[in-house]
């Protein structure tokens, strides 16, 4: 199908998931995330008010610049690597992402 | 010893308005929150934040939801324990339970709601691997009392307005305050945010940025910390307080020792009357799981209606109950 595109999903115990995104619903990577039942809380919904879909990018893609919210919300979050911290939920899904490949933070506490 | 009907752990907005739905019974209500202040997710993660699935709000702030809930309760006289977590449940002899919190404040009541949404909202901790060795020796998480402070240094973690604040107002009261941030720029309030620069300049407290705290080093109590530069590497500083300031996030918390049954952080409920495994405790709103479930403040008010129902014929069973409009009669409040 030509408007799904694959993401590879590397959880918390470095085990990775191929997952496949539909780019027509609106989706953001955390909702993919929580679709396949990987364990990524999301907390907030989506709004980059809480840092449970904390995750690290390990690809080059072109992705959206940082709201302030979400370097907000990255300050108060722990284990962020200032080149590939990203919250999940900021994340649209769109045909671009094809291929990406992120990594889950730890969960804080 | 607090005495009640109702004793509802969690004052968000599910547990709040089982307040009103009781007081339509007749039914007295406490509630317990390890919050400060009332209307849990709502006032602690998006106070300012519109909503717009209220039935009757085509959109309300949360805060504001919030409230109005409190002006609908009013009448019912609740009773409040805030900022104190409970902590233990036991059944006592009269059949009734006896709840006590982490303070040892203790309550009484024939029926426990649990509103407790996603669990209690507690400091985020750092991952420092031996920090809670220092838990109270040093690290404190929250600040109760800024005399703790006095002439003392401090190192204060975090950018958002806890920080900022906290930075300033102990720059007068500690001997010596260092705020340290993981960025350049701070999202706290614009005007905290030159007072901090403004301090640093003038040498009041020192400034550090793009750092981090990773390591504490102490014997029995904290004695320093260590603080790692992007650029210029780790450095030690003597301290004798650590207050890593990061925001609060839910925890399921003790709820989980009580001997309910508990799928996935969620306790599981008959929905006949949103009754748990345990006879007398119900759960509503967030925390509660049942097939079909919806994490919706709607959803949370239904529960809370059908399950008071269910509770008062636990408190009276031999009482016949009839069903009122409250168009009928208005509300009617409880005196005192
Ligand atoms: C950003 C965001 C946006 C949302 N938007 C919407 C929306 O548009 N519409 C909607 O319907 N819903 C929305 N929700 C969901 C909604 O906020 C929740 O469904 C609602 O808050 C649940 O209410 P509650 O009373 O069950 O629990 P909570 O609001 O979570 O309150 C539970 C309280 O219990 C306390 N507590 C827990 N355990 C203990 C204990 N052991 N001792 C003492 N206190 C304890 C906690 O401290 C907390 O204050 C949103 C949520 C978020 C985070």
């Amino acid at each position: 199908m030509s408007d799904t595109i694959k993401i590879t999903v590397i959880d918390r115990e470095g085990v990775s998931h191929e997952l496949e995104a539909p780019t027509d619903m609106n989706m953001n990577l955390m909702e993919v995330c929580k679709s396949y039942e990987l364990p990524v809380k999301g907390t907030c919904g989506g709004m980059a008010l809480c840092s449970t879909c904390h995750c690290y990018v390990q690809t080059e893609h072109e992705l959206p610049e940082m709201s302030e919210d979400e370097e907000d919300m990255l300050d108060q979050a722990f284990f962020v690597d200032d080149e590939t911290s990203r919250l999940g939920c900021q994340l649209p899904i769109n045909l671009e992402l094809d291929g990406l490949v992120v990594k889950l933070a730890p969960e804080s506490e | 010893m607090i005495e009640t009907d109702i004793l509802i752990i969690g004052a968000g907005p599910c547990g709040l308005f089982t307040v009103f739905e009781a007081g339509l019974l007749k039914l007295r209500c406490h509630l317990v929150d390890s919050l400060a202040q009332p209307g849990g997710q709502l006032t602690e993660i998006y106070p300012k934040k519109p909503i717009y699935d209220i039935p009757g709000y085509p959109e309300v702030l949360a805060g504001e939801l919030v409230d109005k809930l409190l002006e609908q309760i009013e009448p019912f006289h609740p009773g409040f324990t805030l900022g104190e977590r409970a902590e233990t449940i036991e059944k006592m002899e009269d059949g009734r339970y006896k709840l006590t919190t982490n303070r040892g404040t203790v309550h009484a009541a024939p029926v426990i709601a649990i509103a407790g949404g996603l669990g209690c909202f507690e400091p985020r901790k750092p991952p420092i691997g031996n920090i809670t060795d220092f838990e109270d020796k040093g690290v404190e998480y929250i600040i109760k009392d800024p005399e703790l402070y006095r002439d003392k240094r401090v190192v204060i973690a975090g950018g958002g307005d806890s920080a900022l604040d906290w930075t300033i107002f102990l720059a007068d009261v500690a001997e010596e305050v260092t705020l340290v941030h993981r960025r350049t720029s701070f999202r706290g309030a614009l005007d905290s945010v030159e007072k901090v620069m403004e301090l640093n300049e003038t040498g009041k407290i020192r400034l550090i940025t793009e750092a981090q705290i990773v390591g504490l080093n102490g014997n029995g109590s904290l004695h320093e910390v260590v603080i790692k530069h992007k650029t210029a590497g780790e450095m030690n500083k003597e301290t004798d307080h650590f207050v890593p300031l990061f925001g609060l996030a839910p925890k399921l918390g003790p709820i989980a020792d009580w001997g309910l049954n508990i799928d996935k952080n969620a306790i599981e409920v008959d929905t006949f009357d949103y009754s748990t495994n345990v006879e007398g405790i119900y759960a509503i709103g967030d925390i509660n799981t049942y097939p079909g479930k919806l994490k919706l403040i709607l959803c949370g008010f239904h529960e809370a209606t059908l399950m008071v129902q269910s509770a008062f014929k636990r408190i009276y069973p031999d009482k016949k109950l009839s069903f009122k409009y409250t168009t009928v009669n208005g509300v009617q409040g409880f005196d005192n």
